[in-house]
């Protein structure tokens, strides 16, 4: 363990000085690119529905899948109880569908992706090409999503000799229609909130994962997002099936261009655990965080859940939330089976004006269920961060556990920080624990790390990276580099 | 040539006038010592030479290798050779010592236009380094000062300083804490960086630390004064009799 904690040490310092090769641009991602693209007319309706659902060949059990969850839309309401604050937004002048024309015909492999795509990925540093990720430390299977599409997967050959199904949603659907029509809405009921049954009716693509019986994934698996398009939300939908005994871990980033419009974006991920499956699901959100004066970002409004549905069954989730202008977010797990076990770790930065309501669920319905938050949360600027988690013990839940700790760390007095916690217990065996802490860097360390030859902005990116180091461990090695950067990154400009 | 050069400082803390009137020369190869009664101006004295916020000079100079620092920030100072070792440590969760080293070695590296070391290499570096102060592995895997003792902070500082290898050194009662072993291991650290190009001020209540770092000069500070200078006999002096005689000055 002490090689990788200092290998882990020395990178933080070497990654800083590779990001600051960037020259102190806030925003490296934020490029847009000439992309052609095929669009639908803007609006949401049943027309939009259907059309969708034609472009991509589905069969009719889906399309009346989506348009009762287009109905159940109508009569909904968008949440207000978040402590987020925006403009109404007009859900009609959106468009809800685009994708890269050369998709049209959709490549079988990777060599006939459109170049010009490829370069897109080349530059934002994501390997496309199986051989270029043969040089790193390990094997990490990509699945790429840009805008609507699903535009390539990795390592699926390899993947296929263990069974394992890595696909894009629409592949799913068209070659395992059986699996998704299975699982698809059994975490997340399509009118679960306002907009997850958005997402139902027009989710474009995402991916798809299945890991058989007793086999561990030999891989990492990981989706990239990108929105490219202007005034195009995106609606991705990503379901991962871990069968009895399997384990996956799966990454998940985003990034979007610097536009002046909001945009949004609504993904649900469900997560299934059979008995003694284990699920780490990861996710580095860095969708652009819009301008110091809150111009422009992305809306991120997302539905995560996880179910562990039998025995012994464990997911975690693990979140660097750095990007969107608003983040509104809590992925959950379903403590059903009995002894199982449910980790939420989540970083969530904001500076600026970034908005943050985030935090995690954890429903005990089983026996012996156990469940544990790490919670770190840093505001700087205007910025506004709040932890919202819910514990809840049914009253079967026997012997059910929680632990929670959350902790937030203020930088500047401009910022604020909140943490709402609620717990609900039926049932006397179970035991919770719950731990909080708001703090300021202080000027102790600040001038300490400065008379060690810091400046003020790598001070307060070292103080941060300690105070999220709990959930930064949590984090498989190829992502704790890139979120290390990331850190330092976000608080840029966020000390006098 | 004078290393440190300071001339009639005065400096207010809080809208008070805390330091009043310093003068001090301090030359390559040289060890003064700092003593003075609680209160005194001691340490303000290290946080104005380092560059601490909120230590405002109303009047005076802080000339360092002939260049006048008092506008430098702290990391600007820090990259010209200055380094203080903290009267209270401070502690930072979550880093570990080891990666505070590598990331203030990289930052003067960097400050000097030189690459980050290779982090193997950099890791014999100190293991090496901690041996002669008698620190373990487990030390520096460990969170900076997070539950370190009293006297194993102290020592954390002074490794500090031997890893990173300054040109001026200010030493603010790092003898507080240290039992008499550690005391001397610590000395040896400090007197085997003794050399031509490099000065050090040490703070101390204790005429005992000065038995195992000899200073040059002995001063001494009542009231943000400097009332009076000598050899290390003048210390002798003041542990027998005390600051009575220069109480009312
Ligand atoms: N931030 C501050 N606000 C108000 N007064 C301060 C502040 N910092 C220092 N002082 C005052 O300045 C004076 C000098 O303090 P300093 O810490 O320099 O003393 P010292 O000589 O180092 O003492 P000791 O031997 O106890 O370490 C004290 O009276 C102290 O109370
Ligand atoms: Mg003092």
């Amino acid at each position: 363990m002490s090689e990788i904690n200092e290998a882990k040490s020395s990178i933080s310092r070497e990654t800083v000085a590779h990001v600051n090769r960037f020259g102190g641009e806030h925003y490296q991602y934020g490029f847009s690119s000439d992309i052609e693209a095929d669009r639908i007319p803007p609006g949401l309706n049943e027309e939009v529905v259907r059309l969708i659902s034609a472009k991509k060949d589905e069969p009719q059990w889906l399309l009346d899948w989506r348009l009762d969850a287009y109905e159940r839309w109508q009569t909904m309401a968008e949440p207000d109880w978040a402590y987020v604050d925006y403009p109404p937004i007009d859900y009609q002048s959106l468009c809800y569908y685009a994708a890269p024309r050369s998709m049209e015909n959709a490549p079988k492999t990777m060599d006939e992706v459109d170049p010009e795509l490829l370069r897109v990925y080349k530059k934002l540093g994501i390997p496309l090409a199986e051989q270029e990720v043969l040089a790193g430390v390990r094997k990490v299977a990509v699945d790429v999503v840009f805008d609507s599409v699903s535009v390539g997967t990795t390592f699926r050959e390899e993947l296929a000799t263990h069974g394992i199904i890595f696909c894009s949603f629409s592949e799913a659907v068209r070659e395992h229609p059986a699996l998704v029509r299975k699982y698809l809405g059994s975490v997340v009921p399509k009118s679960d909130n306002y907009f997850a049954a958005m997402n139902s009716a027009v989710f474009s693509d995402g991916s798809f994962v299945y890991i058989p019986k007793g086999v561990r994934c030999p891989m990492e698996l990981s989706t990239y997002f990108r929105i490219n398009e202007a005034n195009t939300g995106q609606f991705e939908r990503t379901l991962v099936i871990a069968d009895k005994g399997s384990y996956v871990s799966y990454l998940e980033g985003c990034t979007a261009p610097m536009r002046d419009e909001n945009q949004l974006h609504a993904a649900v991920v469900e997560l299934v655990a059979l008995e003694e499956a284990e699920i780490k699901y990861s996710t580095v959100q860095n969708w652009y965080p819009g301008d110091e004066n809150g111009k422009g970002g992305i809306y991120n409004f997302v539905t995560k859940r996880g179910d562990c549905r039998e025995a012994r069954a464990h997911i975690s989730w693990t979140q660097v939330e750095t990007g969107s202008a608003i983040t509104w977010k809590y992925p959950s797990c379903i403590l059903r089976g009995d002894n199982s076990t449910g980790e939420f770790y989540s970083i969530a930065i904001s500076n600026n004006r970034q908005q943050v309501d985030s935090g995690t669920k954890m429903l005990h319905l089983g026996r012996n269920t156990k469940s544990k938050i790490i919670s770190k949360g840093v505001s700087a600027g205007h910025s506004s961060n709040v932890y919202r988690g819910q514990v809840n013990m049914h009253p079967k839940a026997k012997g059910a556990r929680n632990f929670t700790q959350c902790d937030s760390l203020l930088i500047g007095d401009k910022c604020a920080a909140h943490t709402v916690p609620y717990i609900e217990s039926k049932n006397k065996s179970a035991i919770i624990e719950h731990e909080a802490s708001s703090s300021k860097i202080s000027e102790d360390q600040l001038f300490f790390c400065r008379q060690r030859g810091l400046d003020p902005e790598e001070a307060v990116s070292l103080i941060v990276n300690g105070f999220c180091r709990e959930v930064l461990q949590e984090l498989p090695m190829e992502f704790a580099v890139e979120a290390q950067a990331l850190l330092s990154l976000s608080l840029e400009g966020s000390v006098g | 040539m004078s290393l440190i050069e300071i001339k009639d400082l005065h400096v207010n803390v809080n809208g008070e006038p805390i330091l009043r009137g310093i003068n001090l020369v301090i030359k390559g190869g040289e060890v003064h010592a700092i003593m003075g009664p609680n209160g005194s101006g001691k340490s303000t004295l290290s946080y104005v030479l380092a560059g601490r916020d909120g230590y405002e000079i109303t009047k005076g100079s802080i000339a360092f290798m002939g260049q006048d620092i008092a506008a430098l920030p702290p990391e600007a100072r820090a990259h010209l050779g200055m380094f203080l070792a903290f009267q209270y440590p401070i502690e930072v969760a979550g880093i570990t010592n080891m990666t505070l080293l590598k990331t203030s070695y990289d930052a003067l590296r960097k400050a000097r236009g030189e690459e980050a070391m290779n982090s193997a290499q950099f890791l014999r570096l100190v293991r090496e380094k901690a041996a002669a102060l008698q620190m373990n592995d487990d030390m520096l895997k460990r969170q900076l000062n997070v539950g370190f003792s009293g006297g194993e902070k102290k020592r954390n500082e002074i490794l500090q300083m031997v890893v990173l290898e300054p040109r001026f050194a200010i030493l603010d009662e790092t003898d507080s804490g240290l039992d008499i072993d550690a005391l001397q291991i610590v000395a040896e650290g400090v007197n085997a960086m003794r050399s031509p190009e490099r000065a050090m001020l040490v703070i101390t209540h204790y005429q005992r630390l000065l038995d195992f770092i000899r200073p040059d000069y002995v001063h001494v500070l009542v009231a943000g004064q400097l009332v009076e200078s000598g050899d290390a006999a003048l210390a002798l002096k003041l542990e027998a009799e005390g600051y009575a005689a220069y109480q009312n000055v």
